[in-house]
């Protein structure tokens, strides 16, 4: 008897929690987004607030942060010529790397698409391989590529020729951060060309387009989408990156992650609420660069 | 120059590889004409086609259009269209966008451009889907989007590549009459390529029937159904039955005797002059033979008691199988009374007599 009374008590009780969860609808809605909400707060809201009140704060001696609101992070980050010279750097480097990337990923797309399927996959995986050593030895590899004594110049000086300044450069930057970003722009650019009908480009040769008419017209549209997420994939990280530019570039210029990592790591004594508005600065541009090229390379398909 | 021929193949091969998928095919398609090439997958038809359009470029041999030499000549450079099986209308433009670029591709000004668009949409009767995408189109709607598309360039011929092969079968058979009268209005040679021989006879003029890389036979409907020249084309087109035997005599109107492997006597009518003891096959159409209750008047030819052994009631035809000598041999019978009288239809068990006249059965050497 005991039993069955506990049983239907419980059982009332759970009665009572779906009712009430039926009738609210805002309760319902408020359990279902919790977990999400929380991770988004903790791991990126909350972080970010932080780092835009770093960035309105003062630098106290011994790189203390005293909480005394000031503009003059930014008013640096916008007169000094260190830091505007890193930006622009920054930026021509991520547009050569996207630019050259998109040049050398997409006929290297086509032509694995249009490979047998046995071959294709292959490819693709000789694509992949470098993924599996460590960045930074693949880095290194290119300094012994490029250095005086390298491979290049050893083969250059085997002809009679003098000897090529290569490394450091920032052209040997730019080679690095080309040969670490290609994947990245490949893999997408595959992905649209796979699901391609290339009959189209028949039906467009039949209705008279020469073969580059018809890659404007039919085949550059079709595989924008993979084409514009590649260049993202590519731009971004290309920007924000230090490791590439302090290793090939001999850490003689400035790119803007060399002069984040510094502010909040290396000079004595750190700045981080000038870096935090660097960071800030930074993450609106791209913001703001993302959205336009976005709205320019997907537009035809609106 | 060309003397009404829109088309001219001469002794044209294509290889792939070790595979000869066209061997030496030679045909001329005249102007204005609703031409086919009927085969079954793998015949060779669509690699022909793709060779008249441009997309290959034939291993030996010329093409011909309109009395210019276009063998190796690319598909942008030559004045053809094709409407493709997949149609391969361009997604990301309205169908009126896809109509134009052809036009657009040729410079055509815009004000022309325009008004031609919206012709050829009317002449498919998609007037209003101009702003429509593709994919917001039935199958039959992007059908007749790829005609416009192709039509609206005035080719010197129009080619079709199974164009009605994706559409169920009521939309087909309507569409096979729109097509037919299409080309009519137009006056655009068409050249079409299809599998379904019913597809063919209906729409064409003429039709080259293809086998394994070969044309086999070009000739009118007709001509392919009542006088086929070998054994492919006879059982490729309809319905045959095979008798094989050889010849014992020859006699005035083209009519011989033939003794067949199993021993009977049967007499046909020859489609080219034939030596006595050649091994030769008989063909039957199974609605160009007879089966009656009494027995025919005698000296009737290729008369055979025979026993019922199938029947199969289809509604406008009951299609018969009896036993004549080691086989069975189908044939048709139209229903043309109407009546629920069991003894008004064949029964399996049944003896008739089983006769046709002798130029109802062609003999065939190959």
């Amino acid at each position: 008897m005991a039993t069955d009374t506990l049983a239907s008590d419980s059982q009332l009780r759970e009665g009572q929690i779906a009712a009430l969860l039926r009738r609210s609808e805002r309760l319902q809605l408020g359990l279902l987004l919790f977990p999400g909400l929380f991770w988004l707060m903790m791991f990126f809201a909350l972080p970010l607030v932080v780092v835009v009140l770093y960035s309105f704060a003062t630098n106290g001696p011994g790189g203390r942060i005293e909480w005394t609101f000031t503009l003059n992070n930014y008013r640096t980050l916008f007169t000094e010529s260190l830091y505007v010279n890193a930006y622009w750097r920054s930026i021509w480097a991520g547009v050569w790397t996207t630019l050259i990337c998109l040049l050398l990923g997409y006929p290297l797309a086509y032509y694995i698409v249009r490979r047998p399927p046995q071959w294709r996959t292959v490819l693709l995986f000789l694509v992949l391989i470098p993924f599996w050593t460590n960045f930074l030895v693949r880095t290194y590899a290119w300094m012994l590529i490029l250095s005086n004594n390298g491979i290049i110049n050893s083969a250059i000086q085997a002809l009679g020729l003098p000897r090529v300044a290569l490394y450091p450069s920032e052209g040997a930057v730019l080679v690095g951060l080309v040969y670490g970003s290609l994947p990245f722009m490949v893999l997408p650019i595959y992905a649209a060309l796979s699901r391609f009908d290339f009959t189209l480009m028949e039906a467009a040769a039949d209705l008279g387009a020469n073969q580059v008419r018809a890659f404007l017209r039919v085949m550059l549209p079709l595989t924008m989408p993979g084409v514009a997420a590649g260049s993202v994939l590519v731009f971004i990280p290309t920007v924000g990156q230090f490791v590439v530019s302090d290793l090939l570039g001999g850490a003689k210029v400035d790119y803007l992650g060399n002069l984040l990592q510094r502010l909040f790591t290396r000079s004595n004594p750190p700045n981080w609420p000038l870096g935090s508005a660097m960071a800030i600065v930074f993450m609106i541009v791209l913001t703001v660069a993302i959205i336009i090229y976005f709205r320019v390379t997907t537009e035809e398909d609106r | 120059m060309n003397n009404g021929i829109a088309v001219d193949l001469r002794n044209v091969v294509k290889r792939f590889a070790d595979v000869c998928a066209v061997d030496h095919v030679s045909m001329q398609i005249r102007d204005g004409e609703f031409f086919s090439m009927l085969g079954p997958s793998g015949c060779g038809k669509t690699t022909t086609l793709r060779m008249i359009a441009g997309f290959e470029f034939p291993t030996s041999g010329e093409i011909f259009l309109h009395g210019k030499s276009v063998g190796n000549t690319p598909p942008f450079r030559r004045n053809v269209n094709t409407v493709f099986q997949s149609y391969a209308l361009f997604p990301h433009m309205t169908v009126a966008e896809n109509v134009a670029f052809g036009l657009r591709m040729k410079k055509t000004p815009p004000v022309d451009i325009a008004q031609r668009v919206t012709e050829a949409l009317e002449l498919v009767r998609l007037g209003s889907f101009a702003a429509r995408r593709p994919r917001q189109l039935s199958g039959g709607q992007q059908q007749r989007v790829a005609l416009a598309r192709a039509l609206v360039n005035h080719p010197e011929v129009l080619l079709l590549d199974e164009p009605l092969g994706a559409l169920d079968l009521k939309l087909r058979k309507e569409m096979q009459l729109e097509l037919k009268s299409l080309q009519e209005r137009v006056g655009i040679t068409f050249i079409y390529v299809t599998h379904d021989q019913e597809e063919a006879l209906m729409m064409s003029d003429r039709i080259a029937v293809m086998n394994a890389g070969k044309v086999l036979q070009i000739g009118t409907p007709t001509e392919i159904y009542e006088r086929p020249v070998c054994r492919f084309v006879a059982d490729f087109i309809g319905e045959t039955n095979f008798i094989e035997g050889k010849v014992e005599s020859v006699e005035s109107g083209g009519i011989a005797t033939i003794l067949s492997d199993d021993g009977l006597t049967l007499r046909g009518q020859m489609i080219r002059s034939v030596a006595p003891e050649t091994s030769v096959t008989l063909s039957i159409r199974p609605e160009k033979a007879f089966l009656s209750v009494q027995p025919p008047p005698p000296g009737t030819p290729n008369c055979h008691q025979v026993r019922v052994e199938r029947v199969a009631y289809i509604g406008s035809d009951t299609r018969i199988d009896v036993r004549l000598g080691a086989r069975l041999f189908d044939l048709w019978e139209q229903n043309s009374r109407s009546t629920l009288d069991r003894d008004a239809y064949w029964q399996p068990g049944e003896t008739g007599y089983l006769w046709w006249p002798a130029e109802n059965a062609i003999i065939l050497t190959e």
